[in-house]
C-alpha cells in the first residue's frame, strides 16, 4: 500500500472576483522509502500540492489517502496529529522559533505530541546530532548559520520518527556549499529508509530525487524515475 | 501536556517585550491595588476600632439615653430630644432585677478637666468617670496597683481616686507607686486607692481616667445628669437573653408603654463594629466600582498588547500548527499568557496595596493587616480579567490558517 495515493485531486481557490484552479485533477501515488521531487514554475501548483501532501490543506475534490486514512474526513485536530507524527516539514525559509534554542525548537513536535520531558530531550538531542549539531544544541537561530538553521530544521523534522519528510525549496535561501550540504543531508536519510518529498523548481537540486514529477497548469505533466541520481562523495 | 511549555513561552514573551509587559502589567497592579490598600486601610481601621472597643469587653453591652449618632434622621427631633434621662435609681433597679450577669456597672462621665499632683498640674483633657465598683471590670480597667472601688467607697461617698495609667503617668515620676498619694481636681482633694493597667487604644491617650465613687460625683457635680448602664453578661450563650432582661426592665422603670420604641439606646461591640461597617459599606462600594472600572481598562490594555502579540508572533502560530499545535492548544497558550501578565500585575498591585494598606496600621499602632478574603478576590479578579480580555486574542490566533501564517512576513 502507498503512503500517500492521490486520485483526481482538484483544488480550487475563490479569490473572490474569480475561482482560482491551483489543481486540477491531480493523480499520484508515493510509495514507503521513495525519493521525489515535484517541479513546476511558479503558478504551477506545486506549493498547493504540497500543502494538501502535508495536511496544511484539504481538497476541494478528489480523494487523498494518506497510510490509507483518507485525509478528507479529518477534523482541524486530527489533521493537526498527523502533521504531527506522520509529516515532517522543512521549509525554503527554516521557521524556526527565534528566541527558542536549537533543543527546544526540535522538541516542540514532541512537545504538542505529548512526549514527557526526559524522553523529549533525549529524542531532540540525538536528532540534532543526526544532523551534525552536536555541539550547537543551545544556540538560538540567530546565533547559527543558514546551513546550520536548515539542519535545526532537518532535526525537528525528523524528530517524531515522520512517515514522510516534506521539503519545499529547502535550499532556497543557502549558497549553493551549503545547499550541497543539505541535499547530501537528504541522500543520507533516504539511505537510512526515510521517504523524502522535495519540492523545488532547481533540475540540479531535483537531480538528486529518484522520482520527478513534474506539474504545470495544476496538472502532471510528466512523472518518471532518474536513472541515475545524483549523489555526492562523502 | 503543554503546560511547561505555555509557561515558558509566555515569560519568554514578557522578557523580550519588557517595556510593553511593564505597562500592562502596571495597569493591572493600579487596579488591585486600589481594592487592596482601601480594604487593608479599612481593615486596619477596623481592627483598631475593635481594639479600641476591647474597653467594652467580651459579651459586654452599654446602656445610655442616646444613640452615638444622634441628632441624624428626621425622627430624632420628635422622639429622642424629649428623652428623660436614665437615672440612678433606675440604674440601681436595673442592677437589682437582672439577672445572669458577670458584672454590671453604673457610670457617668465629665469631660475636659484638669488635675493637679503638688506642682504638676495636667493639660484639661482629663475625664472624671463616676463609678459603681462593677462598672470597673465591665470598661475592662485592670487594676495595676492598689485597689479598685468598693461598696463602701460609695456608702461613704469617699474622696477616693483610680487614676488611668496615662494620667497616672502624666502626674507622677517613672515607677512612683503613687498610691496613697493625694491629688486635687477643682480644688478637692482625693487619695489615690489604685492604678488602671495600661490599655492603649485607638488614639493613644486613651486612658486619661479619673475613676472616683459615682456618689462622690454626684455629691460634688450633682445628679441631674443621664447614667450608662454596662452590663457583661456571663457568656456568650445568655448575652440576648441579659440584652431582653435589661431592656424590660428598664422599659418598666421608665413607664415605656408596650408598643413604643425604647427611649434608651443600647451598645455593644457588635452594634459599634456594625455601625462602622455600615459607614464604610459605600466606602467599599465605591472603591470596588473604581476598582472595576480599572480593571476594565486594564483588560482592554491586556487585549490591545496580546492582539499585538498575536500579529507579531503570526509565523510562529503557523510553525507550531505546522509542528502539530492544536487549535485548542495554540488558545490555551495565548490565554496562558494573558493570564500571566494580569496575574502578575495582580500579585505586584496587592504587595503594593499592602504596604500602603499596612502603614495606616502602624501609624494606629496595630499589627499587620493582611486580609486574605480580599486578597483572593483580587486574585480572582485578575483570573477573570486575563480570561475574559485574552479569549478573543487567543481565538484569533488559533484561527489563522497555518499556510498563511507560515508566509506571513
Amino acid at each position: 500500500m502507498p503512503i500517500i495515493h492521490i486520485k483526481d485531486v482538484v483544488k480550487n481557490y475563490d479569490m473572490g472576483a474569480e475561482l482560482v484552479h491551483a489543481l486540477s485533477g491531480v493523480s499520484l501515488d508515493i510509495e514507503a522509502n521513495e525519493y521525489v521531487a515535484i517541479m513546476g514554475p511558479s503558478g504551477s501548483g506545486k506549493s498547493t500540492l504540497m500543502n494538501v501532501v502535508g495536511c496544511l490543506d484539504t481538497p476541494t475534490s478528489g480523494l487523498y489517502d494518506f497510510e490509507g486514512q483518507n485525509v478528507g474526513d479529518l477534523n482541524d485536530n486530527e489533521l493537526a496529529e498527523i502533521r504531527n507524527r506522520k509529516i515532517g516539514f522543512v521549509f525554503q525559509t527554516f521557521n524556526l522559533l527565534p528566541r527558542s534554542t536549537a533543543l527546544h525548537n526540535v522538541e516542540l513536535p514532541l512537545i504538542y505530541a505529548g512526549v514527557p520531558s526526559h524522553l523529549r530531550r533525549e529524542k531532540a538531542e540525538k536528532a540534532l546530532r543526526e544532523v551534525g549539531l552536536g555541539d550547537r544544541m543551545t544556540h538560538k537561530p540567530n546565533e547559527l548559520s543558514g546551513g546550520q538553521r536548515q539542519r535545526v530544521a532537518v532535526a525537528r523534522a525528523l524528530v517524531n520518527d515522520p512517515s514522510i519528510i516534506l521539503a519545499d525549496e529547502p535550499t532556497g535561501n543557502l549558497d549553493s556549499k551549503t545547499g550541497i550540504e543539505i541535499m547530501q543531508l537528504f541522500s543520507d536519510l533516504h539511505g537510512e529508509g526515510n521517504t523524502i518529498i522535495l519540492v523545488t523548481h532547481e533540475e540540479d537540486i531535483a537531480a538528486h530525487a529518484h522520482r520527478i514529477i513534474r506539474l504545470f497548469d495544476g496538472k502532471i505533466a510528466s512523472d518518471e524515475k532518474v536513472e541515475k541520481p545524483l549523489i555526492y562523495e562523502h | 501536556m503543554y503546560f511547561g511549555e505555555s509557561i515558558a513561552t509566555a515569560f519568554g514573551t514578557l522578557r523580550s517585550n519588557r517595556l510593553r509587559s511593564f505597562l500592562t502589567v502596571l495597569s493591572v497592579a493600579i487596579g488591585v491595588f486600589s481594592i487592596i490598600a482601601v480594604m487593608t486601610s479599612l481593615g486596619a481601621l477596623q481592627y483598631s476600632i475593635e481594639g479600641g472597643l476591647s474597653a467594652l469587653g467580651a459579651n459586654t453591652f452599654q446602656v445610655q439615653k442616646y444613640d452615638n449618632q444622634h441628632g441624624g434622621g428626621p425622627g430624632w427631633q420628635a422622639h429622642a430630644r424629649n428623652r428623660k434621662d436614665i437615672t440612678y435609681e433606675q440604674g440601681l433597679a436595673v442592677v437589682e432585677r437582672t439577672r445572669g450577669v458577670k458584672h454590671i456597672g453604673l457610670e457617668v462621665w465629665k469631660f475636659g478637666v484638669e488635675v493637679r499632683w503638688r506642682s504638676k498640674k495636667t493639660d484639661p483633657n482629663v475625664s472624671i468617670a463616676g463609678e459603681t465598683p462593677d462598672g470597673l471590670p465591665t470598661n475592662q480597667w485592670e487594676i495595676d496597683q492598689g485597689r479598685g472601688l468598693t461598696q463602701s467607697d460609695l456608702d461613704l461617698t469617699r474622696k477616693v481616686v483610680v487614676l488611668g495609667s496615662d494620667l497616672a503617668q502624666a502626674l507622677f515620676p517613672p515607677s512612683y507607686n503613687p498610691v496613697g498619694e493625694m491629688v486635687s481636681l477643682g480644688g478637692v482633694h482625693y487619695k489615690v486607692i489604685g492604678t488602671v493597667a495600661p490599655q492603649g487604644g485607638l488614639f493613644g491617650n486613651q486612658d486619661r481616667y479619673f475613676i472616683i465613687p459615682i456618689t462622690t460625683f454626684f455629691e460634688r457635680y450633682g445628679k441631674n445628669r443621664s447614667i450608662h448602664i454596662m452590663v457583661q453578661a456571663e457568656s456568650r450563650e445568655n448575652f440576648d437573653a441579659v440584652q431582653d432582661e435589661v431592656i424590660g426592665v428598664l422599659r418598666a422603670v421608665r413607664d415605656v408603654p408596650p408598643g413604643e420604641d425604647n427611649d434608651f439606646a443600647i451598645f455593644s461591640n457588635e452594634s459599634l463594629i456594625r455601625q462602622f461597617n455600615e459607614t464604610t459599606y459605600y466606602v467599599k462600594i465605591g472603591t470596588m466600582a473604581i476598582a472595576a472600572v480599572a480593571l476594565l481598562a486594564a483588560g482592554i490594555g491586556i487585549m490591545n498588547i496580546m492582539l499585538v502579540s498575536v500579529t507579531e508572533r503570526t509565523r510562529e502560530i503557523g510553525i507550531r500548527k505546522a509542528v502539530g499545535a492544536t487549535r485548542h492548544s495554540i488558545v490555551s497558550q495565548f490565554l496562558f499568557e494573558s493570564v500571566v501578565i494580569s496575574l502578575l500585575g495582580g500579585l505586584i498591585g496587592i504587595m503594593l496595596g499592602l504596604a500602603a494598606g499596612n502603614v495606616l496600621a502602624m501609624v494606629l499602632e496595630i499589627g499587620p493587616v493582611v486580609d486574605v478574603g480580599w486578597i483572593a478576590v483580587g486574585i480572582v479578579a485578575c483570573c477573570f480579567v486575563g480570561v475574559a480580555f485574552g479569549t478573543y486574542p487567543a481565538w484569533k490566533a488559533s484561527n489563522l490558517d497555518p499556510i498563511d501564517a507560515l508566509r506571513y512576513e
